[in-house]
């Protein structure tokens, strides 16, 4: 997702992409897709943008959108986690990763972390199945997930020094200063 | 750069030999005899292997070969997955066929050292057979059995340059395509025997021949790499592995047929695979193998991409259809068939991925061969994704014939932790699953589904003991569930009922009643289904009602899960080995746990949530246990 650029702009780079297509009913997955990238998520006023656009009803739109999986109504977090709940990793142990994960977040799958850090979500089978347990995050895969504190570690990653995990405890930092800074979650 | 013809096809192909002469000599000198030659380094870019690092492993070799003055005489290459995730990441040394497994950033120094500079293998990177311990340097036992015809350059070939393609006799099935006449061209598949290897099972050349029938000004060729079976990893394989097979089977099919466009329908899920095709069809478009007067012929041909969104039921070959359209990918009736009726109301003729890369061999090496290799009925061979409880998980290719038993035994190395074998799941949320005494069955489309399950597109999960089979049931139904498109009654409300019932057996509420429920239920779904989702949808149900019933009468009978794994039916109890510490208490979130300190404990059944916390942390082996 572009962080840094406005609104305004965002509309712009969308029309300027819908206006570069030859085809523009047809290509309204790829349009989605773009505008996902672009803000996130779809809501409702970029659904009804996006309609009038193409110049077909909303409710076309929102029925697309509704259908396919990979298409979110609600804003996501900073980064985020996808457990794959495909059968191979299933199989080796996918669910107590999830377990794993919305305790270590304190969070359930669907959802977004207070802080807006992270969502969790779970998909169906991204192709890694020789590295079964595993998770993706912003698109980067990590597999034989066991351990919690490998877990715990991963997540480390991704979080911005001194934040406090979802059971509250101060994380390692990861710059030499002595006393980790506080953040207001 | 744009290909004039055939000869500058071949020239080029000759010009580029060099690039692959190195690698899978026939006969590899030994590593002490290879130093002062050119070498190459493959080093495994599958996904197993990508996300366990071996980019960054690519990079740290040319980096230690730099500093040690080879990088003129050593290349390193990234081709795609050679098949053996579980032993991943790999690196294959040529030309004395060296592989090296589980090689970590730390080995790189390591092999530099000794192996290029020294010319000693390392032995502790060598494959080791758990049960003889010998060390493999080559020809390693989970390839043995294996034929590679679409996977053969994957593994092999750098996937994202067209030299190495064409080095490989890539686009020569299309030139001589080209020369020849489509209804022969036909008829050359159609012998072949080639069947829909997505899962379906049709015959490749009796689709085309009826695409190439319906009257029309305009035909498409869609390719059905929308992989969605979970479990299942062959078409990504070959996507990144070796796109251009797939795009020269298009081209072929697309000259057979009349038809000069062609769409990729690939699932978002696939980010890496949308990224070489993306790159392969540039190139293409470069050399002039796609666009117009391809090869100094009037034949035009152009490939477009469409990202999926997330749905399982995109798959099927309407409901694709209808999401290229920019609809909701919900099916259709058949008739009519896309190849009278399809795209945008044009014939269209819909393959998957791996039965396009099967096309340049034939077409190279003769209808005859291809038919000359698996059963009666089913010619050729298959990629299968192995996993589940097996010890060696990876990317097989077998000939059609080859048993379960040599894929899972041979090739798989047998059950992990010496557990015992249980089942095959084959044919994803659509197959059955297969128990021991059909393990000896030759795989191929009909004697699968002799035995209630199908081929599929190829995912095939090991289950041992340790895996309940009404919970697997339940959870193939609950991606059914999800993934229904909801238009027909009978597969959105179906299988929802169905997934209910199974969700009350695993939690101890079922009755023998519910079984025969199942049963009725499953089969009315399947007869009154819409599409091949609600068709098969209740195969996972009836299969393991078939073989396990035992299993699934102990779930509603004796209330009693037999592989432990419904957590419902758990029943824990506290042993004489308990020394009262109270630990349990302090963790038992129904306070169900009752004794004094260095008494035995005692867990209330009634009470009790079957959560595990107590057994969890209890620090005494065998004080605190579950049926």
């Amino acid at each position: 997702m572009c962080d840094n650029i406005s609104i305004d702009d965002r509309y712009h780079r969308l029309d300027n992409y819908i206006d570069s297509l030859t085809y523009k009913k047809e290509n309204l997955i790829g349009i989605l897709h773009y505008a996902q990238e672009l803000f996130g998520y779809l809501p409702d006023d970029l659904q009804w943008h996006i309609a009038q656009k193409l110049d077909i009803p909303s409710a076309k739109v929102y029925g697309v959108v509704s259908f396919y999986s990979f298409f979110t109504m609600k804003p996501r977090g900073k980064h985020v986690i996808n457990i794959c709940m495909g059968t191979a990793c299933f199989v080796r142990g996918a669910e107590k990763l999830q377990a794993e994960l919305e305790k270590q977040l304190g969070i359930k799958t669907g959802q977004t972390t207070k802080d807006n850090l992270f969502s969790l979500d779970s998909l169906r089978c991204i192709g890694a199945c020789g590295l079964a347990p595993v998770m993706m995050i912003d698109g980067k895969v990590y597999g034989r997930l066991h351990d919690p504190e490998e877990i715990r570690q991963v997540l480390a990653e991704y979080r911005p020094n001194g934040m406090l995990d979802a059971r509250g405890v101060i994380l390692e930092t990861r710059t030499s200063d002595p006393e980790p800074t506080r953040c207001d979650i | 750069m744009k290909l004039k013809n055939t000869d500058a096809l071949i020239a080029l192909k000759v010009q580029n030999r060099i690039l692959l002469e190195t690698r899978r000599v026939t006969n590899p000198v030994t590593t002490k005899n290879a130093r002062g030659m050119e070498r190459h380094v493959l080093v495994c870019g599958g996904p197993g292997c990508h996300s366990s690092g071996s980019p960054g492993i690519a990079k740290l070799l040319e980096e230690e070969l730099t500093r040690q003055g080879l990088s003129e005489q050593v290349k390193v290459i990234q081709p795609g997955c050679f098949g053996f995730c579980e032993k991943g990441p790999m690196i294959e040394i040529h030309p004395d066929n060296t592989t090296y497994c589980n090689v970590s950033a730390d080995d790189v120094a390591t092999i530099v050292n000794e192996h290029f500079i020294q010319g000693n293998q390392v032995e502790g990177l060598l494959f080791m057979d758990p049960n003889t311990k010998k060390r493999f340097s080559s020809d390693l036992p989970f390839y043995d059995g294996q034929l590679k015809i679409a996977l053969r350059n994957v593994g092999y070939i750098a996937p994202e340059d067209i030299l190495e393609y064409i080095a490989a006799d890539g686009y020569q099935a299309l030139a001589k395509v080209l020369s020849m006449n489509p209804t022969s061209v036909i008829k050359e598949i159609k012998n072949s025997g080639l069947r829909g290897r997505g899962g379906g099972g049709f015959p490749t050349g009796l689709k085309w021949e009826l695409t190439r029938k319906s009257e029309a000004k305009q035909r498409y060729i869609i390719c059905n790499a929308d992989e969605g079976d979970p479990g299942a990893f062959m078409d990504r394989s070959i996507l990144e592995g070796d796109p251009h097979s797939v795009l020269e089977g298009m081209l072929i099919a697309g000259s057979a047929i009349g038809s000069n466009h062609g769409f990729i329908y690939v699932r978002a899920e696939y980010p890496a695979a949308i990224h070489r095709l993306q790159v392969a069809i540039i190139q293409a478009q470069e050399y002039g193998l796609l666009g117009k007067g391809i090869l100094g012929s009037d034949f035009c041909f152009d490939i477009e991409l469409k990202y999926g969104a997330g749905a399982f039921v995109c798959g099927e070959e309407t409901s694709l259809i209808h999401s290229i359209e920019g609809a909701r990918g919900e099916p259709s009736v058949k008739p009519p068939y896309p190849a009278q009726k399809g795209l945008w109301g044009k014939p269209t003729c819909v393959n998957n991925v791996e039965t396009f890369a099967n096309v340049p061999p034939i077409i190279l090496k003769g209808a005859e061969w291809f038919a000359g290799i698996g059963t009666e009925k089913s010619k050729g061979t298959k990629v299968f994704a192995l996993a589940g409880k097996v010890r060696n998980v990876g990317l097989v290719e077998v000939p059609m014939g080859t048993t379960l038993r040599q894929i899972i035994s041979n090739m798989g190395g047998g059950i992990q932790h010496d557990k015992a074998f249980k089942a095959a799941q084959t044919g994803g949320p659509s197959g059955g699953c297969i128990p021991t005494k059909y393990l000896d069955t030759p795989i191929d489309y009909e004697s699968l589904a002799a035995i209630g399950s199908m081929m599929g597109s190829g995912g095939l999960i090991v289950l041992d003991e340790d895996d309940c089979m009404v919970n697997i049931a339940k959870f193939y139904l609950e991606f059914t569930v999800d993934e229904s498109c909801g238009r027909c009654t009978a597969c959105r409300v179906g299988t929802k009922r169905l997934h209910e019932i199974l969700t009350k057996i695993t939690e101890g509420k079922g009755t023998e009643d519910d079984l025969d429920k199942l049963e009725i239920l499953g089969k009315i779904i399947k007869d009154t289904s819409l599409c091949g989702l609600g068709q098969t949808a209740p195969n996972p149900i009836l299969s393991t009602l078939e073989y396990f019933r035992d299993e699934y009468l102990a779930h509603v009978v004796d209330k009693t899960c037999p592989a432990k794994v419904c957590k419902s039916l758990l029943k824990y109890y506290i042993t004489d080995k308990c020394k009262g510490c109270t630990l349990c208490t302090k963790h038992c979130p129904a306070n169900c746990i009752t004794g004094t300190a260095k008494e035995r404990h005692v867990i209330d059944e009634e009470r009790c949530l079957k959560c595990g916390a107590c057994m969890e942390h209890c620090r005494v082996a065998g004080a605190i246990i579950h049926n």
